[in-house]
C-alpha cells in the first residue's frame, strides 16, 4: 500500500512538473497577460456606463482626447496640444496619423461626434462634458470646444471621454450611447472599435475577453509593453480569485481581499503592490432636521451642535481602525481627498486627537452627559471592510454614552435609503475621478438648492453659507493659483466646523506573478501598455 | 394516465403563477434597481423618467401582470443590468447549468447507490463505518466550503486542475457543451464533486437504511430459505424494492441541483444560471430574478412529474390500483 501511494505521488508530482513547465513554455512565447477582477464590464459602449470595471476593459481598447500619466499628470493624448483661446473657448490640435484599429483616421469629426454622444441623455459620462456647449471642427486636425461657463477642469474631465469613429458607429446604427434602461440591444454593448493598444478579438460576457496587441497603433514605435494578448477573465468569489492566482491560472488580479494580502506578499512567486486610491471613508450627519428620524433624542437635532460632533469625533481611535480593522491597508486623514486632488492642503490634512475624556466633556457640555441613541446606516459591501468599520464606531461610540443601533446593508439597499435623505448618520466613501476638489465640495458639500451638481449627495443636508460662498467662487475661478487658495479656505473650514468625520482614504493592492510590471495608479485602473510580462 | 399528465400540467401552471407572485412581491425590497442603473451622478428628472420608461410607477398588481403577460408569450422584458433580453441571457446560460447538474446527479448516483448498498451488506464493517463518519462531513460541509477545500487541494497546492472556469467549450447550434475538449471535461470535475457531494451522501445513507429495512423483512428471509443466490437477493429482491423512496428523494434533490448549483457556480465562476441569478439580485434585476425562479419552479414541477411517471414503471401496485396511485404521488 505504501509503495503504491509513494509511486503514485511520484507520478502525480512528475505529471504537475510537465504541467507547470508546460504552462511557463507557453506564457513565454506568447506573452499572455491572464488578468482577473471580480466583475465583468456591464457593457462595451464607452459612453454609455460610468464604473471602473467597465473602464478597466475600455481603456485597452479606446483612447481620450487627453492622457493621464502614470502619476496621474495630464498628457497630452489624441489631442498633441491645446490651448485656452478665450475663457469659454479652448482649441485641441488632433494628433496626426491616427488610425482606428478598422483601418479609419481619426480626425475632427469623429471627435465632434464623440463629445456629442457622450452628451445625449443615455449617457453616464455627461458629468465630464455637463460644461461643454458644442465642439466645433475648424479643420480636418483641430476642433473648439466651447462651454457655456468657463470651466477649470475641463481637460482633466476630458480625460474620461472616449473618442469614438463615427463611421463604424454610423454602419453599425450606434450613433448614440447604449440606453441601459433600453427596449433594444445596442451593438456597442458587446462591440468596441477604437485607437488604442488593443483590439477585441473575442467576447464572452461575464466569461472570457481576449484582446490583441492592436498592430496599427500610432504608439507602436514606443510601446512599452510586450503583452501581445490579454485574456480577462472575472472571477466573483474572492476566494476562487486568490486561488487562481496562487495556482498560476491568472497573471493579474486587481481587487484581493484585503485579508489575503499578508498570504499573498508571503507566497512564494508572487508579488503585491500597494498604493493609495483616491477614495476617502467619512461619516456624515443629519445636520438640516429639528429632530432626528432614528434616534432618541426628542424635540432638538443633537447633530447640529458642534460639540457633539466634536466629540464623536474625538472618542474615535483611528489608528485602531487602522491596524485592526484595516490590516494596515489605509492612510488615516483629516481631509475629504488625499493629496492626489488638486486642492489639498497638507496643513488642513490633522484629526482631532483621540481623547476619550475630551469627548466626554463635550458630550455634557453640550447636554448630553447620558449621551443618546441613533442609528447608523452603512453599507456591507461597497467599500473596503464598511461594515466592519462601522462596527468598530459602534464600539468607540458607546465609550461616550452614545448607543448607535447599526443598520448594515447591501449597496442595492443601502444607497436608494439615503439617496431619499432618509437617515440620521451614514458611512460614504467618495472617489474624485476628476482629481479636483470642486467634485467632491460640490456634491458633498454644498447646499441641494436643485440647481445641477449642487449637494447631489449631501444626504445629510448640511448647508453653510460660507462653504457655499466659497464653493459657488471655485467654480468660476479660471486662475489656478486663485483658485487653489480658495479651496484651502474651504479646506480649514472643513477642519473646524466638521461637518463630517473623515476616516481614513483607501489604499489599494494589486496582486500579481512575479514576473509582472504594473504601473500602480491611484485611480484603480490599470494600463496595460505599461505592463511587462518577463 | 394523460389525464393524470394534464392534471399534474395544470397544477404546474398554478404553482408557477404562485411563485412569480412570491418572488415579485419579494424583489419589491431588494432594491433599487433605479439608482444602480443611473451611476454616481444623476438629476432628478432623469430618476423620475427612468422610473417612468421602466413602469416601476405603476401598481404592484399591473407590474406583476405585465410580467405573467409577457412570460406567456415567451417574452421575459430585458435585464436591467445588462440591457439585453432575459430569454436569451437565460438560454445562453441554460447548458452551463445543465452539464453540471447532469454530471453531479449521475455522480451521486453512481457513487451513492453502490456505496449505500456496500455500506447496508456490511453493516459492520470498517470499511462501511469509515464512510458513513466520511458521510457526515458531505452532508454536514457547506458546499461553499468544499468548493473552496477542493480549489485549495487540487489546483492551488497539486496544480492538477483548474480552480475556475469552464475551459473551453464548443457550440452545437445553440448549446455550448464543455463535454467535447479536454480543458472543459477538466473544468467539469472540481464542480460536479462539489455539487454531488450532498446527494451523495444523502442517497447512499438512504439506500443504506433502506437496505437494512428491506433486509430484515420476510420475504427476503423467505428467499435466502429458498436457496437463492445472494447476488440474486441483494439486487433483484432487496434493492428494487429500496428504489421507491431512492427515486423520491433523487427526483427531489435533482431540482435541488439545478436550483442549488447557485453556490457552486459562485465559487467556480461557472458561467451558468444560478451565477447570472445571483449577480442579478447583487445589482436588483428583477427581470432576470423573476425569470430564473420562474423557470426553476418550472424545472421542480416537470421533474416531479416524471418521478411520479417513474414509480409506474417501477412499483407494480400501482399500475394495479390508480386510485391509490394518485394519493401515493400526490406529496
Amino acid at each position: 500500500m505504501a509503495t503504491k501511494l509513494g509511486r503514485m505521488a511520484r507520478l502525480a508530482f512528475a505529471a504537475g512538473a510537465v504541467a507547470l513547465l508546460s504552462a511557463a513554455a507557453t506564457t513565454a512565447d506568447a506573452r499572455t497577460f491572464r488578468m482577473s477582477v471580480s466583475g465583468d464590464a456591464n457593457t462595451m459602449d464607452p459612453h454609455s456606463q460610468n464604473a471602473g470595471n467597465v473602464t478597466l476593459l475600455l481603456r485597452q481598447i479606446y483612447e481620450p482626447l487627453v492622457f493621464r500619466g502614470k502619476k496621474l499628470e495630464i498628457e497630452p493624448g489624441l489631442a498633441a496640444s491645446w490651448q485656452q483661446l478665450e475663457p469659454t473657448r479652448w482649441r485641441f490640435t488632433l494628433r496626426p496619423n491616427v488610425k482606428f484599429s478598422n483601418g479609419n483616421a481619426f480626425n475632427a469629426d469623429d471627435v465632434v461626434y464623440s463629445i456629442q454622444r457622450s452628451l445625449h441623455e443615455f449617457s453616464q459620462y455627461g458629468i465630464f462634458t455637463d460644461t461643454i456647449g458644442e465642439a466645433v471642427k475648424v479643420n480636418d486636425l483641430t476642433v473648439d470646444i466651447i462651454t457655456k461657463i468657463p470651466d477649470p477642469v475641463l481637460i482633466d474631465k476630458l480625460t474620461q471621454v472616449y473618442m469614438m469613429d463615427l463611421e463604424w458607429s454610423q454602419a453599425n446604427n450606434a450613433t448614440r450611447p447604449q440606453n441601459v434602461r433600453g427596449r433594444e440591444e445596442a451593438f456597442t454593448g458587446r462591440n468596441a472599435m477604437g485607437t488604442g493598444p488593443f483590439v477585441v478579438r473575442s467576447r464572452e460576457p461575464d466569461v472570457r475577453t481576449v484582446l490583441a496587441q492592436n498592430p496599427n497603433w500610432w504608439n507602436n514605435a514606443a510601446r512599452e509593453s510586450n503583452v501581445t494578448e490579454i485574456v480577462f477573465q472575472p472571477i466573483a468569489s474572492a476566494a476562487t480569485r486568490t486561488a487562481a492566482l496562487r495556482s498560476g491560472e491568472i497573471d493579474f488580479i486587481l481587487d484581493p481581499p484585503v485579508q489575503d494580502v499578508p498570504q499573498l506578499q508571503a507566497a512564494q512567486g508572487l508579488k503585491v503592490v500597494i498604493g493609495p486610491e483616491v477614495r476617502t471613508i467619512f461619516m456624515s450627519f443629519d445636520t438640516s432636521r429639528d429632530e432626528l428620524l432614528y434616534s432618541s433624542v426628542k424635540g432638538r437635532n443633537p447633530f447640529k451642535d458642534i460639540r457633539v460632533r466634536t466629540a464623536m469625533y474625538q472618542a474615535i481611535n483611528i489608528d485602531a481602525i487602522h491596524t485592526r480593522v484595516m490590516r494596515g491597508q489605509s492612510v488615516n486623514t483629516g481631509s475629504l481627498y488625499p493629496d492626489a486632488v488638486n486642492g489639498y492642503s497638507k496643513a488642513e490634512d490633522k484629526r482631532y486627537p483621540f481623547d476619550l475624556n475630551a469627548a466626554r466633556r463635550m458630550m455634557r457640555e453640550a447636554g448630553y452627559p447620558d449621551g443618546f441613541e441613533v442609528t447608523l446606516d452603512c453599507p456591507n459591501n461597497r467599500y473596503i471592510n464598511d461594515e466592519a468599520i462601522c462596527q468598530a464606531l459602534v464600539a468607540m461610540w458607546s465609550q461616550i454614552g452614545i448607543k448607535v443601533n447599526l443598520l448594515a446593508q447591501p449597496l442595492a439597499t443601502y444607497f436608494p435609503k439615503i439617496q431619499r435623505d432618509d437617515t440620521s448618520l451614514y458611512l460614504l466613501g467618495w472617489g474624485v475621478p476628476t482629481y479636483d476638489a470642486l467634485y467632491s465640495l460640490q456634491a458633498l458639500l454644498r447646499t441641494k438648492d436643485g440647481q445641477p451638481g449642487n449637494g447631489t449627495w449631501n444626504h445629510g443636508r448640511f448647508s453653510d453659507p460660507d462653504f457655499d460662498a466659497l464653493i459657488d467662487k471655485i467654480k468660476l475661478e479660471t486662475n489656478a493659483d486663485a483658485r487653489r487658495a480658495l479651496i484651502a479656505q474651504v479646506n480649514k473650514l472643513y477642519h473646524d466646523r466638521i461637518p463630517h468625520i473623515p476616516l481614513h482614504h483607501q489604499v489599494i493592492p494589486w496582486a500579481m506573478r512575479s514576473n509582472i510590471d504594473v504601473v500602480h495608479r491611484a485611480d484603480n485602473q490599470l494600463e496595460v501598455k505599461w505592463v511587462k510580462v518577463n | 394516465m394523460i389525464a393524470f399528465v394534464i392534471r399534474r400540467l395544470l397544477q404546474a401552471v398554478l404553482v408557477m403563477l404562485a411563485v412569480g407572485f412570491v418572488g415579485f412581491s419579494l424583489f419589491a425590497y431588494v432594491g433599487d434597481p433605479v439608482s444602480i442603473m443611473l451611476g454616481q451622478d444623476y438629476t432628478q428628472e432623469a430618476r423620475q423618467r427612468l422610473i417612468q420608461d421602466l413602469g416601476l410607477d405603476q401598481p404592484f398588481f399591473i407590474q406583476y401582470a405585465r410580467f405573467i403577460a409577457g412570460a406567456a408569450q415567451g417574452e421575459f422584458g430585458i435585464s436591467y443590468r445588462l440591457a439585453r433580453p432575459v430569454a436569451e441571457l437565460l438560454l445562453e446560460r441554460l447548458p452551463a447549468t445543465l452539464e453540471l447538474s447532469l454530471c453531479a446527479a449521475v455522480l451521486a448516483l453512481a457513487a451513492g447507490v453502490p456505496l449505500g448498498v456496500y455500506c447496508g451488506l456490511n453493516r459492520d464493517g470498517w470499511l462501511a463505518r469509515l464512510l458513513l463518519s466520511v458521510s457526515l462531513i458531505g452532508v454536514s460541509l457547506p458546499t461553499f466550503l468544499i468548493g473552496i477545500l477542493l480549489i485549495l487541494f487540487f489546483s492551488v497546492i497539486l496544480g492538477w486542475l483548474p480552480s475556475f472556469g469552464r475551459g473551453d467549450v464548443v457550440q452545437l447550434g445553440g448549446w455550448s457543451t464543455g463535454f467535447l475538449t479536454p480543458t472543459g471535461l477538466r473544468a467539469l470535475i472540481l464542480p460536479s464533486i462539489t455539487l454531488a457531494l450532498f446527494q451523495l451522501t444523502l442517497i447512499m445513507r438512504l439506500v443504506r437504511s433502506e437496505m437494512l429495512e428491506v433486509l430484515r423483512t420476510d420475504y427476503i428471509k423467505f428467499a435466502r430459505a429458498r436457496g437463492l443466490r445472494n447476488r440474486a437477493i441483494n439486487f433483484g429482491h432487496a434493492l428494487k424494492n429500496t428504489l421507491v423512496p431512492v427515486i423520491t428523494i433523487t427526483g427531489l434533490q435533482l431540482g435541488g441541483i439545478i436550483a442549488f448549483a447557485i453556490v457552486t457556480e459562485t465559487v467556480f465562476q461557472w458561467p451558468g444560471m444560478g451565477f447570472l441569478f445571483i449577480q442579478s439580485v447583487q445589482a436588483a434585476d428583477v427581470p432576470v430574478m423573476a425569470a430564473y425562479l420562474m423557470l426553476i419552479a418550472f424545472f421542480f414541477v416537470l421533474i416531479n412529474l416524471v418521478v411520479d411517471l417513474l414509480y409506474y414503471l417501477v412499483d407494480p401496485r400501482l399500475r394495479i390500483d390508480k386510485g391509490a396511485a394518485g394519493g401515493h404521488g400526490g406529496h
